[in-house]
């Protein structure tokens, strides 16, 4: 089918033109820079600030840690989500439907799977950006160590990609910018609910059953398994969610690209 | 014939008529989950903070900063769009609507949206059994305070600017560290003694307080007048800045 053949070049040159489009302007570049902030803003508020009226926290598995320690992987989680669907929603988006950037791209040999995967790889370039720093704030507070940060970092990695995935697989659908109220609101909710602030298993059962079945659950349980070193076979079924994830969305992608703008 | 303000407040009115379902989440729905996911799940590890248990400590905060996120949101794309891609304020200028009249219409436009959320959110947080006292009624005024002081100076700012970037900068370096840190979700007195002077300059931190006051029954920690006084200046001083920068763009 479609992703049965791409050649890496070609992904490469999707890559290169998002790099060379950087030199645009300082704006673009401080935006994308500043976004690293918003999750440490959040870890010093709620993880470090309400962490000192909350005290200690137990782990599901009984041992008992610092409330920053339980929510800094969830915003490390948060962060790579972020920075992957502010590259695979609205400026994806743009690019598609304003800016004609893919339908000059597949004016060349390029393909649609090409300029998906082209744009997941970007998409990662920024999250790791966010994800690494982050990490390298956690381990400078002290809230992991740096073996259990590099075990964290894949984790980050396969959250990216199934983000940017499904954030690119969404926009696709878009109809306008009046949609992405939706998709900001459905992010924000996400943000709230998926064990990030406190653990799941407060919520109602029935709550907590549909906390399970939403993305940033999985990501937040993996992230945060490997980085407080928490391990567990439950980690690999949180892995498969988020690879399904990425397939998925890559493979949806690349069809309603060759739909819309093949035709 | 309407006077002039009132004309600008209609056109706003008018054009909200078509978008207000988009605002449906922003306004009520979002506090309403952020009081739930922090104020209930959080509050449970939290217990008490002053007195009284953390959903009720908390409720007053996320009144004000729901106020001062739709009142800076309100102000950002939609004035540089006005001066810049729709060019109303240029349509408005050949009509004997005033300098004067553009900016107090869209800043009542404003206040009209936030008061809305206000009043809804209040309703709200009473089911909660949040509220401690009859004096709660006077949150949406500390609201509308909250309101004009940051609307008015973002509007002037927006006024200035060329490239709507600057927007995203705004956000993450202003508008959300405010929220996070001017005694929403923790006391301020827990700030590090050389980062607490900034909370105090932000308006948020004295709406936050008089609104906690209202709805808790207790002193805030400064005198009233001082908290109100400082709003009003904001609001003022914005004021100001707002109608010379919209006078200076329009001299195009």
């Amino acid at each position: 089918m479609l992703a049965a053949r791409f050649s890496p070049s070609r992904v490469g040159a999707v890559v290169n033109r998002n790099v060379g489009a950087l030199r645009s302007g300082p704006s673009y570049w401080l935006v994308l820079v500043s976004g690293f902030f918003e999750p440490v803003l959040y870890l010093l508020s709620i993880g470090v600030g309400v962490g000192a009226l909350v005290g200690d926290l137990a782990l599901p598995g009984g041992r008992v840690v610092d409330y920053a320690v339980f929510v800094a992987p969830a915003m490390l989680a948060v962060s790579a989500m972020s920075g992957a669907l502010s590259e695979t929603t609205f400026n994806f988006f743009f690019k598609m439907k304003y800016a004609k950037t893919f339908d000059a791209i597949l004016a060349t040999p390029v393909r649609p799977f090409e300029i998906a995967l082209g744009e997941l790889a970007w998409a990662m370039v920024r999250s790791c950006v966010y994800t690494g720093a982050f990490l390298v704030v956690m381990v400078a507070l002290g809230l992991t160590s740096v073996g259990w940060a590099l075990a964290a970092f894949p984790a980050t990695l396969l959250v990216g990609l199934a983000f940017g995935g499904v954030g690119m697989a969404v926009s696709t659908l878009m109809r306008g910018w009046q949609d992405f109220d939706l998709l900001t609101t459905g992010q924000f909710a996400l943000f709230l609910f998926s064990g990030t602030f406190s653990p799941v298993q407060d919520y109602p059962l029935v709550v907590e059953i549909l906390v399970g079945l939403t993305p940033l659950y999985h990501a937040v349980e993996l992230v945060r398994g490997l980085a407080l070193g928490e391990l567990g076979w439950g980690l690999l079924g949180n892995a498969a969610y988020l690879l399904v994830m990425t397939v998925a969305g890559l493979a949806f992608s690349a069809r309603r690209i060759q739909r819309t703008l093949c035709q | 014939m309407a006077h002039p303000t009132v004309a600008v407040l209609e056109r706003h009115l008018v054009l909200y008529r078509r978008l207000w379902r988009a605002s449906v989440f922003s306004s009520f729905v979002l506090p309403v989950l952020f009081l739930l996911s922090i104020g209930v799940g959080v509050g449970g590890y939290v217990g008490e903070v002053g007195g009284v248990d953390y959903l009720a400590w908390i409720v007053p905060g996320v009144m004000a900063s729901t106020a001062f996120q739709t009142a800076i949101g309100e102000s950002t794309y939609s004035v540089l769009g006005d001066f810049k891609w729709v060019r109303s304020y240029h349509a408005m200028r050949a009509t004997p609507v005033g300098i004067g009249d553009m900016v107090v219409g869209r800043l009542l436009y404003v206040l009209f949206r936030v008061e809305i959320a206000a009043i809804v959110f209040l309703g709200i947080t009473g089911l909660f059994g949040a509220l401690h006292s009859v004096w709660a009624v006077l949150t949406p005024v500390v609201a509308a305070l909250v309101t004009l002081s940051a609307a008015a100076p973002v509007m002037a700012f927006a006024a200035t600017i060329e490239h709507d970037s600057y927007f995203a900068l705004l956000f993450r370096f202003v508008m959300i560290p405010s929220t996070l840190f001017a005694g929403v979700f923790f006391p301020v007195a827990q700030l590090p003694d050389l980062v607490r002077p900034l909370a105090y300059v932000s308006p948020l931190w004295h709406g936050v307080e008089l609104s906690r006051a209202a709805t808790l029954g207790v002193a805030p920690p400064w005198p009233v007048w001082t908290h109100g006084g400082y709003l009003l200046v904001c609001s003022a001083a914005g004021l100001w800045w707002a109608y010379a920068a919209f006078g200076k763009r329009l001299q195009d």
